[in-house]
Protein backbone atom coordinates (compact mmCIF):
# COMPACT_ATOMS: atom_id res chain seq x y z
CA UNK A 1 0.00 0.00 0.00
CA UNK A 2 2.98 2.41 0.43
CA UNK A 3 2.63 3.35 -3.27
CA UNK A 4 -1.09 4.30 -3.14
CA UNK A 5 -1.18 8.03 -3.64
CA UNK A 6 -5.08 8.10 -2.77
CA UNK A 7 -4.44 5.71 -0.09
CA UNK A 8 -1.52 7.79 1.79
CA UNK A 9 -3.03 11.27 1.16
CA UNK A 10 -6.89 9.81 2.49
CA UNK A 11 -5.22 8.31 5.51
CA UNK A 12 -2.84 12.01 5.99
CA UNK A 13 -6.21 13.71 5.99
CA UNK A 14 -8.40 11.23 8.02
CA UNK A 15 -5.64 10.75 10.78
CA UNK A 16 -6.32 14.34 12.89
CA UNK A 17 -10.04 13.67 12.72
CA UNK A 18 -9.92 10.41 14.08
CA UNK A 19 -7.64 12.06 16.87
CA UNK A 20 -9.92 14.65 17.44
CA UNK A 21 -13.01 12.27 17.97
CA UNK A 22 -11.35 10.12 20.03
CA UNK A 23 -11.04 13.11 21.92
CA UNK A 24 -14.59 14.51 21.60
CA UNK A 25 -15.49 10.57 22.69
CA UNK A 26 -13.40 10.83 26.14
CA UNK A 27 -14.55 14.71 26.97
CA UNK A 28 -18.45 14.39 25.79
CA UNK A 29 -18.60 10.36 27.70
CA UNK A 30 -20.28 12.81 30.42
CA UNK A 31 -23.20 13.57 27.86
CA UNK A 32 -22.94 10.98 24.97
CA UNK A 33 -21.96 7.25 24.44
CA UNK A 34 -18.40 6.93 25.07
CA UNK A 35 -15.68 7.37 27.45
CA UNK A 36 -12.24 6.68 27.87
CA UNK A 37 -12.30 2.95 26.97
CA UNK A 38 -13.78 3.75 23.10
CA UNK A 39 -11.31 6.88 23.48
CA UNK A 40 -8.44 4.57 24.03
CA UNK A 41 -9.35 2.15 21.09
CA UNK A 42 -10.39 5.06 18.84
CA UNK A 43 -6.96 6.68 19.55
CA UNK A 44 -5.29 3.55 18.72
CA UNK A 45 -6.82 3.10 15.20
CA UNK A 46 -5.57 6.05 14.16
CA UNK A 47 -2.10 5.08 14.31
CA UNK A 48 -3.33 1.77 13.41
CA UNK A 49 -4.31 2.59 10.04
CA UNK A 50 -1.07 4.63 9.79
CA UNK A 51 1.24 1.87 10.34
CA UNK A 52 -0.81 -0.05 7.49
CA UNK A 53 -0.53 2.80 5.28
CA UNK A 54 3.29 4.30 6.13
CA UNK A 55 4.94 1.35 7.49
CA UNK A 56 5.49 0.77 11.35
CA UNK A 57 8.28 2.15 11.38
CA UNK A 58 7.23 5.48 10.24
CA UNK A 59 4.44 5.27 13.20
CA UNK A 60 6.91 4.64 16.08
CA UNK A 61 9.10 7.32 14.89
CA UNK A 62 6.31 9.29 15.99
CA UNK A 63 5.23 7.05 18.83
CA UNK A 64 7.72 5.22 20.31
CA UNK A 65 7.12 1.44 21.47
CA UNK A 66 8.59 2.76 24.67
CA UNK A 67 6.14 5.64 24.95
CA UNK A 68 2.76 3.50 24.10
CA UNK A 69 4.27 0.60 27.18
CA UNK A 70 4.66 3.89 29.40
CA UNK A 71 1.08 4.95 28.65
CA UNK A 72 -0.07 1.34 29.54
CA UNK A 73 1.52 1.84 33.11
CA UNK A 74 0.73 5.32 33.33
CA UNK A 75 -3.08 5.08 32.74
CA UNK A 76 -3.50 2.87 36.17
CA UNK A 77 -1.49 5.13 37.67
CA UNK A 78 -3.74 8.06 37.22
CA UNK A 79 -6.92 6.43 38.40
CA UNK A 80 -5.39 4.94 41.15
CA UNK A 81 -3.68 8.17 41.88
CA UNK A 82 -7.13 9.84 42.00
CA UNK A 83 -8.06 7.40 44.85
CA UNK A 84 -5.46 7.80 46.62
CA UNK A 85 -5.95 11.92 46.68
CA UNK A 86 -9.46 11.28 47.80
CA UNK A 87 -8.54 9.21 50.62
CA UNK A 88 -5.99 11.91 51.37
CA UNK A 89 -8.23 14.50 51.44
CA UNK A 90 -10.19 12.21 54.01
CA UNK A 91 -12.74 10.82 51.82
CA UNK A 92 -13.08 7.02 50.25
CA UNK A 93 -11.30 5.66 47.96
CA UNK A 94 -12.43 7.17 44.72
CA UNK A 95 -14.65 9.46 46.78
CA UNK A 96 -14.94 11.93 44.06
CA UNK A 97 -17.10 13.91 46.18
CA UNK A 98 -13.51 15.59 47.69
CA UNK A 99 -12.31 17.05 45.06
CA UNK A 100 -14.39 20.19 44.63
CA UNK A 101 -16.36 22.37 47.14
CA UNK A 102 -19.62 21.39 45.31
CA UNK A 103 -19.95 17.47 45.53
CA UNK A 104 -21.80 17.56 41.90
CA UNK A 105 -18.56 19.08 40.74
CA UNK A 106 -15.95 16.55 42.04
CA UNK A 107 -17.62 13.74 40.61
CA UNK A 108 -17.38 15.62 37.33
CA UNK A 109 -13.48 15.76 37.90
CA UNK A 110 -13.34 12.38 38.88
CA UNK A 111 -15.18 10.76 36.44
CA UNK A 112 -12.94 13.14 34.03
CA UNK A 113 -9.78 12.01 35.23
CA UNK A 114 -10.70 8.57 35.81
CA UNK A 115 -11.48 8.30 32.39
CA UNK A 116 -8.23 9.77 31.26
CA UNK A 117 -6.43 7.05 33.25
CA UNK A 118 -8.69 4.53 31.33
CA UNK A 119 -7.79 6.17 27.67
CA UNK A 120 -4.04 6.40 28.44
CA UNK A 121 -4.52 2.98 29.45
CA UNK A 122 -6.53 1.07 26.79
CA UNK A 123 -4.47 3.70 23.92
CA UNK A 124 -1.14 2.22 25.75
CA UNK A 125 -1.84 -1.06 26.09
CA UNK A 126 -3.54 -1.80 22.47
CA UNK A 127 -1.35 0.36 20.49
CA UNK A 128 1.77 -1.95 22.45
CA UNK A 129 -0.19 -5.27 21.42
CA UNK A 130 -0.54 -3.92 17.86
CA UNK A 131 2.84 -2.81 17.90
CA UNK A 132 3.76 -6.90 18.99
CA UNK A 133 1.18 -8.17 16.50
CA UNK A 134 2.76 -5.81 13.04
CA UNK A 135 6.25 -5.73 14.22
CA UNK A 136 6.85 -9.39 14.83
CA UNK A 137 8.74 -11.89 12.13
CA UNK A 138 8.96 -8.79 9.79
CA UNK A 139 12.37 -7.30 8.34
CA UNK A 140 12.64 -3.67 8.87
CA UNK A 141 10.86 -1.62 6.56
CA UNK B 1 -40.46 -1.70 12.65
CA UNK B 2 -38.12 -2.12 15.53
CA UNK B 3 -38.66 -6.35 15.11
CA UNK B 4 -37.76 -5.57 10.90
CA UNK B 5 -34.62 -4.54 11.93
CA UNK B 6 -33.92 -7.05 14.19
CA UNK B 7 -35.06 -9.97 12.15
CA UNK B 8 -32.90 -8.51 9.17
CA UNK B 9 -29.96 -7.93 11.68
CA UNK B 10 -30.13 -11.82 13.39
CA UNK B 11 -30.39 -13.06 9.66
CA UNK B 12 -27.38 -11.31 8.08
CA UNK B 13 -25.96 -12.53 11.86
CA UNK B 14 -26.21 -16.08 10.57
CA UNK B 15 -25.29 -15.58 7.31
CA UNK B 16 -22.34 -13.87 8.25
CA UNK B 17 -22.02 -17.01 11.01
CA UNK B 18 -22.42 -19.78 8.83
CA UNK B 19 -20.24 -18.42 6.25
CA UNK B 20 -17.18 -17.68 8.63
CA UNK B 21 -17.36 -21.68 9.53
CA UNK B 22 -17.41 -22.72 5.58
CA UNK B 23 -14.47 -20.27 4.15
CA UNK B 24 -11.11 -21.73 4.23
CA UNK B 25 -9.84 -17.84 3.30
CA UNK B 26 -8.70 -16.53 6.26
CA UNK B 27 -9.07 -13.54 4.60
CA UNK B 28 -11.87 -13.52 4.01
CA UNK B 29 -13.08 -14.67 7.32
CA UNK B 30 -11.03 -11.86 9.09
CA UNK B 31 -13.36 -9.20 7.14
CA UNK B 32 -16.23 -11.72 7.87
CA UNK B 33 -15.81 -11.36 11.54
CA UNK B 34 -15.23 -7.45 11.29
CA UNK B 35 -19.14 -7.83 9.66
CA UNK B 36 -20.30 -10.15 12.04
CA UNK B 37 -19.30 -7.52 14.99
CA UNK B 38 -20.32 -4.86 13.08
CA UNK B 39 -23.81 -6.65 12.79
CA UNK B 40 -23.45 -6.86 16.26
CA UNK B 41 -23.16 -3.52 16.85
CA UNK B 42 -26.41 -2.60 14.97
CA UNK B 43 -28.45 -5.15 17.37
CA UNK B 44 -27.12 -3.77 20.38
CA UNK B 45 -28.12 -0.28 18.60
CA UNK B 46 -31.63 -2.17 18.70
CA UNK B 47 -31.39 -2.76 22.18
CA UNK B 48 -30.25 0.84 23.28
CA UNK B 49 -27.52 -0.46 24.61
CA UNK B 50 -25.46 2.06 22.73
CA UNK B 51 -22.25 2.29 24.55
CA UNK B 52 -21.91 -1.47 24.55
CA UNK B 53 -22.44 -0.95 20.61
CA UNK B 54 -19.68 1.55 20.61
CA UNK B 55 -17.47 -0.72 21.94
CA UNK B 56 -18.44 -3.63 19.89
CA UNK B 57 -17.68 -1.43 17.04
CA UNK B 58 -14.22 0.15 17.83
CA UNK B 59 -12.92 -3.13 19.46
CA UNK B 60 -14.34 -6.04 17.35
CA UNK B 61 -14.59 -4.28 13.74
CA UNK B 62 -11.81 -2.12 14.44
CA UNK B 63 -8.93 -3.11 16.71
CA UNK B 64 -9.24 -6.82 16.44
CA UNK B 65 -9.85 -6.75 12.57
CA UNK B 66 -6.69 -5.18 12.39
CA UNK B 67 -4.49 -7.56 15.20
CA UNK B 68 -6.07 -10.14 12.71
CA UNK B 69 -4.47 -8.72 9.87
CA UNK B 70 -1.18 -8.70 11.47
CA UNK B 71 -1.59 -12.02 12.68
CA UNK B 72 -2.18 -13.11 9.38
CA UNK B 73 0.91 -12.06 7.69
CA UNK B 74 2.54 -14.19 9.69
CA UNK B 75 0.68 -17.23 10.31
CA UNK B 76 -0.13 -17.56 6.22
CA UNK B 77 -3.69 -16.88 4.55
CA UNK B 78 -5.07 -20.58 3.93
CA UNK B 79 -6.91 -22.97 6.65
CA UNK B 80 -5.96 -26.42 5.91
CA UNK B 81 -9.20 -28.41 6.34
CA UNK B 82 -9.44 -30.73 9.73
CA UNK B 83 -8.28 -34.12 9.72
CA UNK B 84 -11.08 -35.23 11.99
CA UNK B 85 -14.55 -35.36 11.09
CA UNK B 86 -16.29 -32.37 12.56
CA UNK B 87 -19.81 -34.50 13.57
CA UNK B 88 -18.35 -34.99 17.79
CA UNK B 89 -17.93 -30.73 17.47
CA UNK B 90 -21.08 -30.62 16.40
CA UNK B 91 -22.80 -32.77 18.72
CA UNK B 92 -21.54 -31.35 21.52
CA UNK B 93 -22.03 -27.99 20.63
CA UNK B 94 -25.51 -28.58 19.99
CA UNK B 95 -25.55 -30.06 23.09
CA UNK B 96 -24.42 -27.25 24.97
CA UNK B 97 -26.51 -24.75 23.11
CA UNK B 98 -29.56 -26.67 24.22
CA UNK B 99 -28.64 -26.70 27.60
CA UNK B 100 -28.30 -23.13 27.63
CA UNK B 101 -31.43 -22.42 25.54
CA UNK B 102 -33.31 -24.53 28.44
CA UNK B 103 -31.60 -22.47 31.05
CA UNK B 104 -32.69 -18.96 29.54
CA UNK B 105 -36.81 -20.54 29.91
CA UNK B 106 -36.58 -19.74 33.49
CA UNK B 107 -35.41 -16.35 32.80
CA UNK B 108 -38.05 -13.65 32.88
CA UNK B 109 -38.89 -11.71 29.45
CA UNK B 110 -37.07 -10.15 27.69
CA UNK B 111 -37.19 -6.65 28.50
CA UNK B 112 -39.72 -6.64 31.01
CA UNK B 113 -40.16 -3.66 33.42
CA UNK B 114 -40.64 -5.24 36.41
CA UNK B 115 -37.34 -7.99 35.99
CA UNK B 116 -35.50 -8.67 39.22
CA UNK B 117 -32.50 -7.12 37.69
CA UNK B 118 -34.62 -3.55 37.42
CA UNK B 119 -34.98 -3.26 40.87
CA UNK B 120 -32.23 -3.87 42.41
CA UNK B 121 -29.84 -0.85 42.34
CA UNK B 122 -30.86 0.68 38.84
CA UNK B 123 -33.81 2.30 40.42
CA UNK B 124 -31.41 4.15 42.82
CA UNK B 125 -28.76 5.02 39.92
CA UNK B 126 -31.69 6.22 37.54
CA UNK B 127 -33.56 7.83 40.39
CA UNK B 128 -30.66 9.66 41.88
CA UNK B 129 -27.89 10.19 39.71
CA UNK B 130 -29.00 13.73 38.43
CA UNK B 131 -28.71 14.92 42.19
CA UNK B 132 -25.76 12.76 43.16
CA UNK B 133 -23.36 12.68 40.01
CA UNK B 134 -25.18 15.21 37.63
CA UNK B 135 -24.42 14.03 34.27
CA UNK B 136 -26.85 13.09 31.71
CA UNK B 137 -25.49 9.82 30.68
CA UNK B 138 -25.83 7.08 33.25
CA UNK B 139 -23.68 4.40 32.14
CA UNK B 140 -20.89 6.95 32.36
CA UNK B 141 -22.09 8.01 35.77
CA UNK B 142 -22.46 3.61 36.83
CA UNK B 143 -19.00 2.97 35.03
CA UNK B 144 -16.71 5.83 36.77
CA UNK B 145 -18.59 6.35 39.87
CA UNK B 146 -21.04 3.81 41.53
CA UNK B 147 -19.23 1.19 40.35
CA UNK B 148 -15.61 2.89 39.99
CA UNK B 149 -13.89 0.10 41.89
CA UNK B 150 -15.28 -2.34 38.97
CA UNK B 151 -13.83 0.01 36.41
CA UNK B 152 -10.17 0.21 38.36
CA UNK B 153 -10.48 -3.60 38.45
CA UNK B 154 -11.01 -3.88 34.67
CA UNK B 155 -8.39 -1.06 34.40
CA UNK B 156 -5.69 -3.14 35.88
CA UNK B 157 -6.63 -6.52 34.06
CA UNK B 158 -6.20 -4.48 30.56
CA UNK B 159 -3.06 -3.33 31.94
CA UNK B 160 -2.27 -7.27 33.41
CA UNK B 161 -2.94 -8.63 30.09
CA UNK B 162 -0.95 -6.20 28.17
CA UNK B 163 1.76 -7.45 29.97
CA UNK B 164 1.30 -10.99 29.62
CA UNK B 165 0.82 -10.47 26.00
CA UNK B 166 4.56 -8.75 26.22
CA UNK B 167 6.04 -11.27 28.13
CA UNK B 168 5.31 -13.76 25.32
CA UNK B 169 5.43 -12.00 22.57
CA UNK B 170 8.71 -9.93 23.20
CA UNK B 171 10.58 -12.35 25.12
CA UNK B 172 11.44 -14.53 21.82
CA UNK B 173 12.81 -11.25 20.02
CA UNK B 174 15.37 -10.27 22.82
CA UNK B 175 16.59 -14.24 23.17
CA UNK B 176 17.11 -14.19 19.73
CA UNK B 177 19.33 -11.08 19.22
CA UNK B 178 21.07 -12.27 22.65
CA UNK B 179 22.11 -15.10 20.97
CA UNK B 180 23.19 -12.44 18.35
CA UNK B 181 22.24 -14.38 14.96
CA UNK B 182 23.88 -12.83 11.95
CA UNK B 183 20.97 -10.20 10.66
CA UNK B 184 17.32 -10.38 10.55
CA UNK B 185 16.90 -13.08 7.92
CA UNK B 186 16.07 -15.72 10.14
CA UNK B 187 12.60 -13.41 11.22
CA UNK B 188 10.39 -15.17 8.15
CA UNK B 189 11.21 -18.51 9.62
CA UNK B 190 10.77 -18.07 13.06
CA UNK B 191 7.27 -17.59 13.45
CA UNK B 192 6.54 -21.62 14.04
CA UNK B 193 10.02 -21.52 15.64
CA UNK B 194 9.56 -19.02 18.34
CA UNK B 195 8.23 -21.34 20.67
CA UNK B 196 12.05 -22.82 21.95
CA UNK B 197 12.44 -19.89 24.17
Amino acid sequence: MREEIIVRVGAKILTPFIIMFALYVHFHGDYSPGGGFQAGVILTAAFALLALVYGLAAVQRVLPPWFTRLCAALGVVIYGGVGVVTMMLGHNYLGYNALAQDPKYGQHYGILLVELGVLVTVFGVMASVFYLFAGRGRRES
Amino acid sequence: MSIVVDIVLVTLLAVAGIALLRIRNLFAVVMLAGIYSLLSAGLFTVMDAVDVAFTEAAVGAGISTVLFLGALALAGHHENRPGHTPLLPLIVVSVTGLALVYGTIDMPGFGGADNPVHHHVADHYLKESPNEIDIPNVVTAVLASYRGYDTWGEVTVVFAAAVGVMLLLMGGRRSRAAAGDNGRVGGDGQAGGAGDR
